[in-house]
């Protein structure tokens, strides 16, 4: 078993703005995705959710830079760590992802361990 | 203590005149062990355990002849304050007159003890967090809680674990060595104590609980006494302020829910009911509303444990109808699969996904879990595809039938397999 990062990503859109019943559709589906990984005993860590509001990025010179992202409206915001037994697998688990259906991507990124020499 | 007492009463049904041997011994064996452990100091576990057999094997003889007496346990309790005493009499001839060394403390000189409702009650507490002591490993501590706590033999313990008997007994050795060994007062509970050990404390009972309400066995009778040792265990830390926490409030909700359906679950054949199939009048409703009872006491303060979600799911399936009912018991399967795996939880959350889904959604979600030893899971497999492919439910219930020891489940899920073909002729 390997353990993979699923980095989440989205993009901003200030023309989309969900109702709230469409967002607790994607709640919902979010929480019986995440579940589902579990139910297979393949969530290593549920891992965490990364603020947009409250985000700087830090550069040389002590030029700071309100947000995390540079010239794309793009983000990160989260990460979940997963276990399977190939990279093919993980990317099966991410394609059921619910931020897919909004308009965002998952990265598949595997952990590397200390004892790795590949 | 009468209320203790009161409602464990309402956990047995059974009247106790018509209650076989065993049952008393059991019920019997752990109070009477705790009150003269208590009384001897836990390194001498053994000379209270041979007390407690022995008064058992006399009751075995004297009842055999001249049948039960008016108050079995009073007797019971009466010829074990006696063989104690007689115990310390020969102790004491063997100090003076043999032994001329004398080790004044290695056991308690004699003093005057009763099994009064309140010596049995805090020798019990005391010795719930003996049993489950960090120096041996869980598995260990939950094998020595069946065994001192619930008075079950060694084989009964070997089942509720899938394990060869031998296995239980060398682990019970060993369990048995550390707890001698240890230095733990029985008589003084510290709050850090309790507070470090009352995880393992709750687990243990936790599995109790589980041992007879999915039990292999079809008697009716085992299945709530099991149920019941459980929840009067638990009840026991109700009634102690320090051990009285939102957990274990939890817990006893969830353990008076579900022995709520106990009557329900079984026919008179012995025979599985199924749930949506039960008679919803055999329900136990004043165990329904100590439920809710404790559920509410669980509420106090911000945590969310295992028990807390397990006994809302419990309290769903006690309400007959309500329109997103299933959502709800899915949500909180989703929040418990994230707390802890365990291939039960998982296959359950499956089941309230189909409920919420439908079954052609959830077949793959099932099929993703992977639990191919598990009859449960065939037979969850086989309930999904009886809607979409019935030769496929079939052979998967056939599956279940090969995979399972329990009888009861056999008998069912046979008859399940007899309903589809019928269906299918049709």
């Amino acid at each position: 078993m390997k353990e993979f990062a699923l980095v989440f990503r989205n993009s901003e859109n200030q023309d989309v703005k969900p109702s709230p019943e469409q967002m607790q559709e994607v709640l919902t589906n979010w929480m019986n995705w995440m579940a589902g990984i579990a139910a297979q005993n393949k969530l290593v860590d549920r891992g965490n959710r990364l603020s947009m509001s409250e985000s700087k990025t830090v550069k040389p010179g002590n030029v700071v830079t309100d947000g995390p992202y540079t010239e794309i409206k793009e983000y990160i915001n989260g990460y979940t760590l997963i276990r399977t037994e190939s990279i093919d697998e993980a990317v099966a688990i991410a394609g059921q992802c619910p931020i897919l259906t909004i308009g965002g991507s998952v990265e598949v990124r595997k952990v590397v361990a200390s004892d790795d020499n590949s | 203590m009468l209320k203790l007492e009161k409602w464990w009463h309402l956990m047995t049904t059974a009247n106790s005149n018509s209650e076989l041997l065993p049952h008393i011994f059991r019920k019997e064996y752990a109070k009477m062990t705790a009150v003269l452990c208590r009384h001897f100091g836990l390194q001498h576990i053994e000379i209270a355990e041979d007390i407690v057999s022995d008064t058992f094997l006399k009751a075995t003889e004297v009842w055999a002849i001249h049948g039960l007496p008016e108050n079995p346990v009073a007797w019971l309790h009466t010829v074990a304050k006696n063989k104690a005493k007689d115990y310390f009499k020969r102790i004491a001839v063997f100090e003076t007159q043999v032994k001329k060394n004398i080790k004044p403390d290695e056991i308690a000189n004699e003093q005057v003890f009763e099994f009064s409702d309140q010596n049995i009650f805090d020798s019990q507490l005391a010795m719930i967090f003996v049993v489950c002591n960090s120096t041996n490993p869980t598995e260990a501590q939950i094998c020595l809680a069946l065994q001192i706590l619930c008075g079950f033999s060694v084989e009964e313990i070997a089942n509720a674990f899938l394990a060869k008997p031998e296995t239980i007994k060398k682990r019970l050795q060993r369990a048995r060595n550390h707890l001698r060994n240890d230095n733990f007062q029985i008589k003084s509970l510290s709050k850090t104590e309790i507070e470090f050990r009352l995880d393992t404390v709750l687990k243990t009972l936790y599995l109790l609980f589980n041992e007879g309400y999915f039990s292999k066995t079809n008697n009716q009778l085992i299945r709530q006494e099991l149920c019941s040792e459980a929840a009067r265990l638990t009840l026991i830390l109700t009634e102690n302020t320090l051990t009285n926490t939102p957990q274990v409030n939890a817990l006893l909700a969830l353990m008076c829910f579900q022995s709520s359906r106990l009557e329900a679950r079984t026919n008179d054949n012995g025979e599985a009911v199924l749930f949506d199939e039960q008679d919803r009048n055999l329900w136990n409703k004043t165990l329904i509303e100590k439920g809710n009872y404790y559920l509410i006491n669980a509420c106090k303060g911000n945590e969310v444990s295992k028990y807390h979600l397990e006994a809302s799911i419990a309290y769903w399936h006690t309400t007959p109808t309500d329109q997103n009912k299933w959502q709800h018991i899915l949500q909180l399967y989703n929040q418990l699969i994230l707390t802890e795996y365990s291939p039960i939880i998982a296959m359950n959350r499956t089941f309230a996904y189909a409920k919420v889904y439908g079954h052609n959604k959830a077949i793959p979600e099932a099929e993703k879990l992977n639990l191919a030893d598990h009859s449960y899971y065939y037979g969850l497999l086989g309930y999904l595809y009886a809607d979409v492919n019935i030769d496929t439910a079939i052979s998967h219930y056939e599956q279940a039938i090969k995979l399972t020891k329990s009888k009861t489940e056999k008998q069912t899920l046979a008859k399940e397999i007899a309903r589809l073909i019928e269906q299918n002729c049709r």
